[in-house]
């Protein structure tokens, strides 16, 4: 199941670049929030803070609370412990490319030491199922590549990946935008399928994709949250003047 | 219009062929010296092989026959010693370089050592172990040998090394990292076994450069003219065969020095093929 997180006063830096200022943002468990906003206004690296990724760069900094499920990630838990809880989907698939269909999705469990193979074999397949793959991978999941996929399958493939490590929150972060149309609305499906069971979080330059996919939206700007709320407020009654111009096009 | 697009095309055609037949050119280039001294040795090399060459020892001066058994025997042993050093020490340099010390003045400092180990000229690197390590001991010995081979290959396999580990996009090491996995275990796991099949062309190129190597046994391994297997005493090997017999004034000794440096040519030549079969097997449809 999922959990809410909290965050309190989150700033981050890259070295000497302020690029989160004082984020204060409730996210609900098992619902779908999206984050928008234009290129570079920290929505990416605000998603990075909830697994501890952002600090895997030697230069990036994090101050403030992030509470997820009750427990204070930077204060209480390492940063690998957190990420079995919190998994992530990237921009562009990812997939270990020496791995097979079934390595890739087994990875986090067997490199975490997990070694049962009756349970591997279930994991793999109701995460293939979870993730809408299952169908077209079946029968070559230990013969062919995961880097052998079309681009869509990839990204599928990544989040059966995410989901193996059972975790209780999905970060993705843009996920379909290096997909074409089709492979874009599968994943949009699976979110909204997924959601039941996973608390969401989605980066997304595509408004459209926020609107149809999640029920809370959050605008960044800058480096700060300008507002948020639930989706339909957001894009048909915003409060804020810039969150108003952005989803009417005036700029970003 | 029409005749200006004509000749437009047929400049285009014209230094597409050039640009094409330069790079035939080349590679032939390339290739050509390679062939020139397989086809030489087997011409002055190949009669002088008979089964005799591969089992028995080298004959005194005047009787006919003899081989280069212990020789074979004593490269592979020396080889085998070099690459149990340079091979292991090599990669986890190269993976320290890559993974860990990235950007550190540590690295800088292994690095530009690395470099200046590369150009030190091999007959040098066989009398630093013969001070290192025959003086001391108050013998030759083919684990001396081993050593001044196997300081030989570190830099070049870790240089490789991290090389290979550079060009693993960073969205691999990160997709390892995001799934809880620690830092040391994805590196190991997934980082170096992607970029696992340049870094065993790396070690088989070091492998096939050391094989050749006379200057650094010289002072270590020193030769033998009869069988020995042990580490403690000097072995044979054979470019130090080859090398004794082409110096000598007989024909006899000058035919099986050419024989050797074919078979020296061939056995290297199939261990890196029997290194490269070995490790492709097992690799995945649509793998990159």
């Amino acid at each position: 199941m999922g959990v809410g997180i909290e965050v309190t006063n989150l700033n981050a830096w890259y070295g000497t670049n302020h690029t989160l200022q004082d984020i204060n943002l409730p996210i609900p468990a098992n619902h779908a929030t999206a984050l928008i906003g234009p290129s570079g206004c920290g929505k990416s690296t605000f998603v990075r803070c909830l697994n501890r990724m952002h600090e895997t760069n030697p230069i990036a900094r994090v101050t403030g609370t992030v509470l997820i499920g009750g427990l204070d990630i930077y204060q209480d838990a390492k940063p690998v412990e957190i990420r079995r809880r919190v998994g992530m989907v990237f921009q562009r698939p990812n997939p270990f490319p020496t791995m097979s269909i079934y390595d890739n999705v087994a990875a986090g469990l067997k490199l975490n030491g997990y070694s049962n193979r009756r349970a591997l074999d279930e994991i793999v397949e109701r995460s293939l199922k979870n993730s809408a793959l299952w169908d077209e991978v079946k029968d070559d999941l230990k013969k062919k590549s995961g880097a052998s996929l079309s681009g869509g399958q990839q990204q599928r493939l990544c989040i059966a990946r995410a989901l193996a490590v059972d975790p209780e929150v999905l970060l993705m972060d843009e996920p379909a935008s290096a997909l074409d149309p089709v492979s874009t609305a599968k994943i949009e499906d699976l979110i909204f399928q997924l959601k039941s069971q996973y608390t969401i979080v989605i980066v997304t330059h595509n408004m459209q994709q926020a609107a149809r996919v999640a029920e809370k939206t959050g605008f960044f700007l800058n480096g700060r949250m300008v507002e948020f709320d639930s989706t339909h407020k957001i894009f048909t009654n915003p409060s804020d003047k810039r969150t108003e111009d952005y989803i009417t096009g005036r700029f970003g | 219009m029409q005749s200006e697009h004509r000749l437009r095309s047929r400049i285009r055609a014209l230094s597409d062929g050039a640009a094409t037949g330069l790079a035939v050119l080349s590679t032939l280039l390339v290739v050509a010296p390679l062939v020139a001294i397989f086809v030489y040795l087997i011409y002055r090399g190949a009669s002088s092989i008979s089964l005799a060459f591969f089992t028995d020892v080298p004959k005194p001066v005047g009787e006919p026959g003899g081989g280069m058994a212990n020789a074979i025997l004593g490269s592979a042993i020396l080889l085998g010693v070099g690459s149990l050093i340079g091979v292991p020490i090599g990669i986890s340099g190269g993976i320290f370089l890559a993974e860990f010390g990235r950007g550190t003045k540590l690295a800088n400092a292994i690095r530009f050592t690395a470099d200046v180990l590369n150009g030190v000229p091999s007959i040098v690197m066989g009398i630093a172990v013969y001070s290192l390590i025959v003086v001391p001991q108050g013998h030759f010995s083919a684990f001396s040998g081993g050593v001044a081979l196997g300081i030989m290959m570190i830099p070049t396999v870790c240089r490789t090394t991290e090389e290979m580990l550079l060009m693993v996009p960073n969205a691999v090491r990160e997709a390892a990292l995001a799934l809880g996995v620690p830092n040391w275990r994805s590196v190991l796991a997934i980082t170096v076994k992607t970029a696992s099949p340049g870094i065993i062309t790396g070690c088989m190129l070091a492998f096939a450069r050391v094989a050749g190597e006379t200057a650094p046994l010289i002072f270590t391994a020193f030769g033998n003219v009869g069988w020995s297997a042990r580490l403690d005493e000097p072995i044979s090997a054979l470019p130090l065969q080859i090398y004794v017999y082409a110096l000598s004034p007989y024909d006899e000794w000058h035919r099986l020095a050419w024989a050797g440096s074919l078979v020296l040519i061939v056995l290297i030549v199939l261990a890196v093929s029997l290194v490269r079969y070995v490790t492709s097997r097992g690799v995945l449809k649509g793998a990159s």
